[in-house]
């Protein structure tokens, strides 16, 4: 599969602390990529390099093009949607406006045409249509963070930790979307997730973060059953 | 019965004027979570540019719209130069902004236009009284005239895509980016629509105040008691509540305390509004599940 974002000798920093030790990983068209690692090694903060919301050095490559150094909106108007942790939702809008914001780069014939496909994988946001958002549950408020990525109509989808705080039960209707997702849109996904399980069984390649460098690298299978990871990350 | 009704009505024609600066207030406290204590002084300064418009043979509505636009531009220029660099400061930094804000504006206005007090014209003029002699026509006139810009603020919040866009930027200005809106663009046009507001409330007030550099101090004053009754954060509530401050202070005045103590109306529900309801009647206590 040919690749759509490559990152070479990615370095990032938040003021004086250095996240990131000079990265190297690519996400290839149509795949979906997953990204692990423990608590503070950077994967967040892989994310927002990306994104351009933190100060980077090193190249990011996206379809062919450069974006390092882009603004973030700017960054989002070449195809590429960012589910933020914490899901971004906003709060004091109602759930329609939230979708409509996430059209807001496209004509309003596009949002109305693509609105359809969202309610189809996430039928609950059309009962809420006109809920405050901040009133939805954090499984809603993650498919409600989907959904408006997906308006986009990205060519790459960005996913920071889509299982936090939610159920079991409704992490894997979250999870069985996101392939579903993939399967039928040839949607490229990067997911960042502790829940090396679960981003395993719906990933092609798999990258391992530690403290900022990237210490594996390899197909989802190659590392779900390589002996380190799985007994750090799997815990089996 | 007829004083007081007549104390109503024209309670409601001051307050459509605060109602208009408390909007104002709210737009920018939304986005930058500061009062704009600029914002008179700014609608001040715009009055004095319509009246020398005026002065220079423009026709009244002919120096009323290129009053508004000088306004808007204005309103942008003063986010672009002196706010975005303000974006990441600590409070007291922004606070002392906005008070260098309103003395630039004070002695500027002074300086230029000069400190004398000068009357202002209507563009409602005749002496013919109406509804019964309750209203001059410059009262109905400023009140259908405020009433129709209020309408259109809120139907352009409400049901257009760059309303929302800048209400999204004032909320969440880091999810705003990722689905690609230019939030620096919207916080500018925001502090352009109020200081459009303000300018519109300045040049409705002008010709029953008479026109001079602290003309809208004692009215800021009124909006921000109003912008609190309603709620800070609450645009609609701050609209009623202006309107509300404005049959108070004239009732109040007519029966309570007197026309010397009105302003001390609008302190007292600053500290009542304070003390007793810190969000407002109308401001929003945001539901959120975790």
């Amino acid at each position: 599969m040919p690749k759509l974002l490559e990152a070479i000798g990615l370095h990032a920093a938040y003021g004086a602390s250095k996240v990131l030790h000079g990265i190297d990983f690519l996400v290839e068209e149509g795949g979906v990529t997953c990204l692990l690692g423990a608590n503070g090694a950077g994967k967040t903060t892989t994310l927002r390099a990306i994104s351009g919301m933190v100060r980077t050095s090193g190249e990011i490559h996206f379809a062919g093009v450069r974006i390092d150094g882009r603004a973030t909106e700017d960054i989002a108007r070449v195809g590429i949607a960012h589910v933020p942790d914490g899901r971004g939702t906003f709060m004091e809008l109602t759930v329609e406006e939230n979708l409509r914001l996430g059209a807001y780069t496209r004509p309003d014939r596009a949002f109305r045409e693509d609105l359809a496909q969202v309610f189809d994988y996430f039928p609950r946001l059309q009962q809420r249509m006109y809920q405050q958002a901040g009133t939805l549950s954090g499984g809603e408020q993650q498919m409600l963070a989907i959904g408006r990525a997906l308006l986009l109509r990205p060519r790459l989808l960005l996913l920071d930790e889509p299982s936090f705080g939610l159920a079991p039960l409704i992490v894997e209707e979250v999870f069985t979307i996101l392939h579903r997702i993939n399967l039928e849109q040839r949607m490229s996904i990067l997911v960042v997730e502790q829940n090396a399980n679960l981003a395993l069984a719906i990933s092609e390649r798999a990258y391992l973060l530690e403290t900022g460098r990237m210490v594996m690298a390899g197909s989802a299978a190659e590392l779900a059953t390589n002996e380190a990871i799985r007994r750090s990350y799997l815990g089996f | 019965m007829i004083g007081l009704l007549h104390q109503i009505l024209s309670g409601l024609v001051t307050g459509g004027i605060y109602a208009s600066v408390a909007l104002a207030l709210v737009m920018i406290y939304q986005s930058t979570h500061h009062v704009n204590f600029a914002q008179g002084e700014m609608a001040t300064f715009s009055t004095y540019i319509a009246l020398a418009l005026i002065d220079a043979g423009l026709p009244y509505w002919g120096a009323f719209v290129a009053t508004v636009v000088i306004s808007f531009i204005m309103g942008a220029v003063i986010q672009i130069v002196l706010m975005r660099p303000m974006a990441n400061a600590p409070v007291l930094s922004s606070v002392g902004v906005f008070i260098g804000l309103l003395l630039v504006f004070n002695s500027l206005t002074g300086w230029i236009f000069s400190y004398t007090i000068k009357s202002f014209p209507s563009p409602f003029e005749s002496s013919r009284p109406l509804l019964g002699g309750f209203l001059s026509p410059h009262e109905l006139g400023a009140t259908v005239v405020t009433l129709a810009v209020l309408v259109a603020v809120y139907l352009f919040f409400r049901h257009t895509k760059l309303g929302l866009a800048m209400r999204a930027a004032a909320f969440n200005p880091v999810s705003s980016r990722l689905v690609g809106i230019r939030v620096g663009h919207m916080l500018a046009l925001g502090w352009g629509l109020a200081a459009t507001l303000g300018a519109v409330a300045g040049m409705m007030i002008a010709p029953v105040v008479f026109l001079d550099p602290n003309m809208m101090s004692g009215i800021l004053l009124y909006a921000f008691a109003g912008a609190l009754l309603g709620g800070i954060d609450n645009p609609a509530g701050a609209v009623i509540g202006g309107f509300a401050v404005g049959v108070i202070e004239n009732l109040g005045g007519a029966y309570v305390v007197g026309t010397e103590l009105k302003l001390s109306l609008a302190l007292f529900t600053i500290v009542a509004v304070l003390v007793f309801r810190p969000n407002g009647l109308f401001g929003r206590v945001l539901v959120t599940r975790v």
